[in-house]
């Protein structure tokens, strides 16, 4: 019997497509043959923008690329600029960024559970996933104001210390967390219907993972053991003990259960980090980058000059190139800076993970049901924020 | 036993558009369409905590089934048309709420690709600020869309070809 080849449009307006992604997808019958996606639908010019910002404005720009981890955005950045000014950042700053940094990771996989399971049809996690993630979106309120969009992180350090009772909530989280997780590995871990949906889904073998440029979990998931907090250490990751889980079938189970371990690793990581925690200095001494005391702003002509100067015309930036990659929740996420010698990035070129794993839709999802295409979705965990920038 | 009757013999006597009016505003279902940071804010609204499922809001995932779309994020130039493709789609009446500073007026993002906010393209009935706006300013706004529906002037009539549907002066 004749086959026909049916071309299916999914997407920017789909549900379970996370965003604005298009996929135009070639079928035989219902099994996938070819696979285009269509980006750009968010293409909102920020690398762009950053040309024309000084490399303090263009902090928040950061925040609304990966809007799932903001405060992983807000660090790549902050350390690129600090690695071309050659700045040391104080002790504690470098502990709450790493706290930051954790929870972020716990907020953004928290999505990924909540995202995933739904789209695969179990609305509970959803439910529970999203309950956890206002506690830590509670302490993003604390520390910055904004649920969301922090812009916390400053370069050489922070912009401003810990609220009180910061501490006590992020022990609540260590504490109470594990629970959660094992709420919904009970959920899902061994239901039926989520093993049949994602054993055996979306196969990629550890070659063609890295042919292809996977990064962060889904890299792991197909058993490559590389991690940038352990293999390429900043902001003083080489301090702390966790593990770098790995999977083995390369498969959507197995991306989900590495995703899982990560969790409770990064609760592990705040733990030791909450009990390093020691009162200090949070900015950097370097009067020509940082912004001044708040206190000396309102109190002292000196301050208020100092402030100004900082706010309105920013600090020169040795000229040069940088790349600095931190570990995202979704992979490898890179910033690329050349600077001339001026206050604003003569450009800025962002490595987003989410848009290199992106890159392997096809090759995963070739010859599998048309149905599974959403659990491939889900499993690659992308954010089209940070695709289309 | 048979049926209880707490109120009697009574009747309530209202105008349809009243009626029409209570109908719609308690049964409000945006169309789930997420574009950018928004959309988490969105989606966090309707989970747990939040729970718009109390004010009758329940999302939709097709525009022909929805009476209410929300604007969660940047719409880019090339997301423009589809965004109007599909509110065409949607069935009268229908009402667009504008979320975060994006959907008002283009918000940080100045530039080439972005239009600079979508009542450039569609009529919008709430404008909700805020980058993102907390999902408290979500239901606010809803509850205002509300307050404009409970106003809106015949109703019934347009429903059944006689006449326009008339909201009245904000």
């Amino acid at each position: 019997m004749a086959s026909e080849i049916m071309t299916l449009n999914m997407g920017p307006q789909h549900p379970s497509t996370h965003g604005v992604l298009r996929l135009v997808v070639e079928l035989d019958g219902e099994v996938i043959q070819k696979i285009t996606p269509h980006i750009g639908y968010l293409h909102r010019g920020i690398e762009k923008l950053s040309e024309h910002r000084t490399y303090h404005q263009t902090l928040p720009l950061t925040d609304r690329m990966d809007y799932l981890a903001p405060m992983h955005n807000n660090l790549g950045y902050v350390l690129a600029v600090e690695k071309l000014l050659g700045l040391d950042v104080p002790e504690r700053a470098k502990l709450v960024r790493v706290i930051m940094a954790e929870l972020t990771r716990l907020k953004s996989h928290l999505v990924w559970i909540a995202c995933h399971a739904l789209d695969i049809g179990a609305m509970t996690v959803f439910l529970y996933a999203f309950r956890e993630r206002e506690l830590v979106m509670d302490l993003y309120e604390m520390v910055s104001g904004a649920r969301m969009t922090s812009n916390y992180f400053r370069v050489g350090g922070l912009s401003r210390d810990l609220p009180a009772g910061f501490e006590q909530k992020v022990q609540e989280i260590v504490d109470t967390f594990p629970g959660h997780f094992d709420t919904y590995e009970g959920l899902l871990t061994k239901n039926t219907i989520w093993l049949q949906r994602t054993i055996g889904n979306g196969v990629i073998s550890a070659e063609d993972a890295i042919d292809f440029g996977i990064s962060g979990p889904a890299l792991r998931g197909s058993g490559v053991d590389f991690d940038l907090r352990r293999d390429l250490p900043y902001s003083g990751y080489e301090n702390f003990e966790f593990k770098v889980p790995v999977g083995e079938n390369c498969d959507t189970f197995d991306r989900y259960k590495v995703r899982l371990v990560e969790m409770r690793e990064s609760v592990k990581i705040i733990d030791q980090a909450l009990k390093r925690l020691k009162p200090g200095p949070i900015l950097a001494d370097a009067p020509q980058v940082c912004y001044p005391p708040k206190e000396s702003v309102y109190n002292s002509i000196e301050g208020l000059i100092h402030h100004f100067k900082i706010a309105s015309e920013g600090f020169p930036v040795p000229e040069g190139e940088v790349y600095m990659a931190v570990e995202n929740p979704k992979g490898e996420l890179g910033y690329y800076i050349v600077s001339d010698g001026g206050n604003m990035p003569y450009r800025m070129r962002v490595r987003p993970p989410s848009f290199v794993n992106l890159g392997a839709i096809e090759k995963m999802a070739k010859g599998s049901m048309l149905a599974d295409l959403v659990a491939i979705i889900g499993t690659l965990d992308i954010v089209l924020g940070e695709i289309d920038r | 036993m048979g049926v209880t009757q707490p109120l009697g013999d009574n009747i309530i006597t209202t105008s349809l558009d009243s009626l029409v009016n209570w109908a719609r505003k308690s049964s409000i279902w945006p169309m789930t369409f997420g574009l950018a940071c928004c959309a988490i804010e969105m989606m966090a609204t309707g989970a747990a905590k939040h729970d718009l499922d109390r004010f009758g809001i329940i999302f939709r995932a097709s525009p022909r089934q929805s009476d209410c779309i929300i604007i969660a994020g940047t719409v880019t130039k090339k997301m423009l048309p589809v965004i109007k493709t599909v509110y065409e789609q949607m069935p009268e009446p229908k009402w667009v709420v504008a979320m975060g500073a994006c959907a008002c007026s283009g918000g940080i993002f100045d530039t080439y690709s972005v239009v600079q906010g979508i009542d450039e393209a569609l009529p919008v009935d709430v404008y909700i600020p805020g980058c993102p706006p907390r999902p408290e300013a979500l239901l606010y706004g809803l509850m205002k869309l509300q307050d404009k529906i409970a106003n809106e002037k015949n109703s019934f009539g347009s429903s059944i070809g006689l006449g326009e549907r008339l909201e009245p002066a904000a």
